[in-house]
């Protein structure tokens, strides 16, 4: 592998509050200096990168790769070169694939594929439950030996207070978070998008706010009593921020993302029935959306993942009640947070990366998320002020399920490296 | 666009009455009394002709005479290219038309498609003894084998060119117009 | 001029109160033609109608196929499988086999709501929403329109109330859209557990007590009560909802005023409306049936008429023929 310089970019590393124009040398897959002037080792390659920005590469907790089972939609080497086209250097895969990755097996076959794929890094989150049955703990030290960084049932809440409990007790020991997909399932049943006046208007079964919040003071509860770690998958009430605020002001080891959709869309957009609006937890109230923002901006909200949930086209092509939920995300995740919260004048650019890059990493104990020297050289290089509209048939993703074609965006990834390797570059 | 509108009149109010009373007066011969005949007034105009017809055939002969009026534009064979017309006028027809002399009076002939509608519709009512139609005003163009039995005046206008009659119940004053208009 | 009614009938909400009006006006030649002996006109002679029913209804798929045959059309009848409930041909592929087999018409009835906007956006033929899911029911909503303009002269001004259980009723929804564009006042009264989220932002007043909207209303529109949502919990029994809810003799002899009442039907006789009231003299249920062939009529009028680019180019053309 040649060394490699990337010269004169806008260099950005929340974890040393580096913000200057600098280069970033790369050796042997390792950072090896950041500053100006930087000499360049024998036979590298030198890209100039005036005007871009080089960050530490992203790192999404929430991506769903659907490999091994429904390789129809996406599969780890479709997924993981989408999450590098969205300039993701790892992703954090979750379980509920068919079979479930409830075992050491499961996890060690997903850490394979993605070696063989050899774009974006994927660290397996383990099942909670057996075949995510929400019965019989799965055996985390099993699970993490084989490479698993964090346990979810998602897909699913763990609805149990008792297994919640258990399982938060039990994860301590391997130090891993437990992400929990909050809903509370009976007051969510047959619900197909937020319920307010939209739902009422298309005639639709609403999900209201409160079956999230109920299961996120819930999750907040346990942690406080158990000492776990709980990370709250994909927020999207106002309700639920304030809850996490004064969780955090009271020190609970209580984490929590929040996906682009959440702070871009509103109910609003299911009014036509696009199914391509249908995911869970469903698009809400501005109010909401405002709420994320500022979650996002005060830190109640830690980062932002994508909840990429591919889709095969015909299963989205029907009525609104029966079409899955869910929408890609890996390659629009960037363009809608420049777009919308820096531009929208909601986070600094470094407050961005930390959020996408630094925090993940820290929150969830994995490596990177940082540029310091001899760290593994994952890092990502964009353009913050090409524009750029949204173009579903160049997704690198199997599959087309979002409600973003054809915004207008700013902020195209030039370049993805992981381990001084170029995964993608972008035209 | 086309070239400026060249409006002539044709008739006049009085001559307009004229018409009318001779327009009476052949109905009444052509159904050989007023026992059996029935007005049926073509909506629009056509229906304010009949109601005046219908006067004048009371004044002359002391008795009164059945009306109706049809709206054909349910039976027309060309919605497709005209397209929906927003109100559909009322039909109201005597109860039954069963060996009755109904005569058909309309204010101006054109085509012929118009009466060919009213013919099916009237069949739908009942069977008359007689069908009669009898126009103001005969503009010559016919597109079907349709004529008139008694016409109050004729009128040789071109493809392009409008009749307008208007009628003091519906626009004010009673006038006969050819508007001319160049081909397009 | 009015706004053309476009290619289909999906829902009340996107009209105009000028183009309801429209199909209002339009439906009163239609109720003569329904009187007379030969109940039949040429209009829509050689169209193909398909009525395509998802759900089972006798009296809309009867009222429709009765509108399509006095207009002279052909049509077929399809009753579907549920999408939802078997996984026989998809909704897609249906609407691909039918723009195959030209057809003119497609009236949908469909247990998804938003299932007829579907169909609309991918075949070329003319859509009417016969009720899809909980969404909307347009022509129910417009024959409730004309019955209650054919009895009290106007809908403008007159307060309406509709009772029973309006989250799951298409009906509700399509009389709501449909009194608030021509400028009634309306009013809804049923269990709370039985009220969507968000309603009075729709510009709809809330009554607690059946007694309170009696007091208040002009007309009682009365929607059927279904026993699966005692079975689903929303209500603890029918008799409860009988007792409370219930559109009684008694109570309608304490009302201010001689108060209107519709029935969307089939009717729940001793749940939501008493049999007494029902056949009683201020019930027009039987009125509506009537002018829902009107209405039906008028609409398929309307919508098969051809179009409105090719109305304006022979209207130019044949200025006075008639």
């Amino acid at each position: 592998m040649k060394p490699m310089v990337l010269r004169g970019g806008r260099v950005i590393d929340p974890s040393s509050g580096r913000d200057e124009v600098a280069d970033v040398v790369i050796r042997d897959g390792r950072i090896v200096g950041v500053g100006r002037n930087q000499g360049a080792p024998d036979g590298a390659d030198v890209h100039d990168v005036t005007g871009l920005v080089v960050a530490p590469g992203l790192i999404d907790l929430h991506t769903h790769l659907r490999e091994p089972g429904q390789e129809d939609r996406e599969t780890i080497a479709t997924g993981t070169a989408a999450a590098a086209a969205g300039g993701f250097t790892a992703v954090c895969s979750m379980p509920n694939t068919d079979p479930p990755i409830d075992n050491q097996s499961a996890v060690g076959f997903v850490v394979k594929q993605a070696a063989a794929a050899g774009a974006a890094r994927v660290y397996p989150i383990g099942a909670v439950s057996l075949g995510q049955k929400g019965e019989q703990l799965a055996e985390f030290g099993e699970l993490v030996g084989a490479g698993a960084v964090a346990v979810s049932d998602d897909g699913h809440p763990v609805a149990s207070g008792q297994l919640m409990r258990t399982a938060l007790e039990y994860a301590r020991a391997f130090e891993i978070p437990v992400a929990d997909h909050c809903e509370e399932p009976t007051l969510a049943a047959g619900g197909v998008m937020h319920e307010g006046v939209v739902s009422t208007r298309l005639g639709l079964k609403g999900i209201p706010s409160v079956a999230e919040e109920i299961m996120v003071a819930r999750n907040i509860l346990l942690a406080g009593h158990t000492g776990g770690h709980v990370h709250l998958c994909h927020m999207s009430t106002r309700g639920s921020v304030e809850l996490i605020r004064r969780a955090k002001e009271a020190g609970l080891p209580v984490t929590a993302e929040a996906c682009p959709h959440h702070f871009s869309l509103t109910h609003e957009a299911c009014a036509g029935y696009d199914t391509n609006a249908k995911m869970n937890p469903p698009l809400r109230e501005p109010e909401d959306m405002e709420a994320i923002r500022r979650g996002l901006r005060d830190g109640t909200i830690d980062a932002i993942a994508t909840d990429h949930a591919p889709h095969h086209y015909d299963a989205k092509e029907r009525e609104f009640d029966d079409a899955p939920m869910g929408i890609v995300g890996l390659e629009t995740a960037l363009g809608l947070s420049l777009t919308l919260l820096v531009e929208g004048g909601h986070l600094t650019l470094p407050q961005l990366i930390a959020r996408m890059s630094t925090v993940p990493a820290r929150i969830f104990h994995l490596p990177g998320g940082t540029l310091a020297a001899g760290h593994p050289a994952d890092v990502v290089v964009f353009d913050p002020a090409a524009r750029w509209t949204v173009d579903v048939t160049r997704f690198r993703s199997k599959s087309r399920n979002t409600p973003f074609a054809g915004w207008e965006l700013a902020g195209r990834v030039v370049r993805t490296i992981v381990g001084g390797r170029t995964v993608f570059v972008g035209v | 666009m086309t070239g400026a509108l060249e409006r002539s009149a044709l008739l006049d109010a009085p001559a307009i009455a004229r018409a009318i009373d001779r327009i009476a007066s052949d109905i009444v011969t052509l159904a050989g009394g007023t026992e059996r005949l029935v007005l049926v007034g073509i909506q629009r105009r056509g229906v304010e002709l009949a109601d005046r017809i219908g006067a004048r055939i009371r004044d002359r002969h002391g008795a009164a005479v059945e009306h109706g009026a049809l709206d054909i534009t349910l039976y027309r064979d060309d919605l497709n290219e005209i397209g929906p017309r927003p109100v559909i006028g009322e039909t109201r027809l005597p109860r039954t038309l069963d060996g009755r002399i109904v005569v058909i009076v309309d204010d101006v002939l054109f085509t012929g498609r118009t009466i060919r509608a009213a013919l099916d519709q009237i069949a739908d009512f009942g069977r008359p003894a007689r069908i009669g139609l009898a126009v103001l005003i005969d503009r010559g163009g016919r597109e079907l084998p349709i004529q008139a039995d008694i016409v109050g005046e004729r009128v040789p206008a071109g493809p392009h060119d409008r009749v307008d009659v208007l009628l003091v119940e519906v626009d004010g004053r009673d006038a006969v117009e050819l508007v001319r208009r160049p081909p397009p | 001029m009015t706004e053309p009614l476009g290619k289909d009938l999906l829902g009340l909400e996107p009209l105009s109160a000028e183009q309801i009006r429209l199909i209002l006006d339009t439906a009163e030649p239609f109720k003569e033609v329904s009187e007379r002996a030969i109940k039949k006109v040429p209009t829509l002679r050689g169209k193909t109608i398909v009525n395509l029913f998802f759900e089972s209804s006798t009296r809309t798929r009867i009222s429709f196929e009765f509108a399509e045959k006095r207009l002279s059309a052909d049509t077929v009848n399809v009753a579907a499988q549920d999408s939802s409930v078997s996984k026989g041909e998809t909704l897609v592929d249906t609407a691909r086999n039918l723009e195959a087999m030209r057809i003119d018409m497609v009236v949908i009835r469909h247990g998804a709501s938003g299932a007829a906007r579907f169909l609309a956006e991918r075949i070329q033929s003319n859509v009417i929403n016969a009720g899809d899911g909980k969404h909307e029911h347009p022509t129910q909503g417009l024959l409730d329109l004309l019955t209650i303009r054919d009895k009290l002269g106007r809908v403008r001004g007159s307060k309406v109330c509709i009772c029973g259980d309006i989250l799951h009723s298409r009906v509700a929804r399509s009389n709501i859209w449909g009194l608030l564009k021509l400028g009634a006042e309306v009013a809804v009264c049923g269990p709370y557990s039985l009220l969507p989220r968000g309603i009075e932002e729709l510009g709809v007043t809330i009554f607690r007590r059946i007694e309170e909207a009696i007091e208040w209303a002009d007309v009682l529109n009365v929607l059927r009560l279904q026993l699966e949502r005692m079975n689903a919990g929303f209500i603890p029994s029918l008799r409860e909802y009988y007792r409370v809810f219930g559109v009684t003799l008694e109570r309608l002899e304490r009302a201010p005023r001689e108060l209107l009442i519709l029935h969307p039907g089939p009717m729940n006789r001793g749940v939501e409306i008493d049999s007494r009231v029902a056949d009683g003299p201020h019930s027009v249920i039987l009125h509506q049936v009537t002018n829902g062939v009107a209405v039906r009529m008028a609409v398929l009028y309307l919508l098969a008429g051809g179009r409105p680019e090719q109305a304006e180019a022979a209207k130019r053309g044949r200025e006075g023929a008639e």
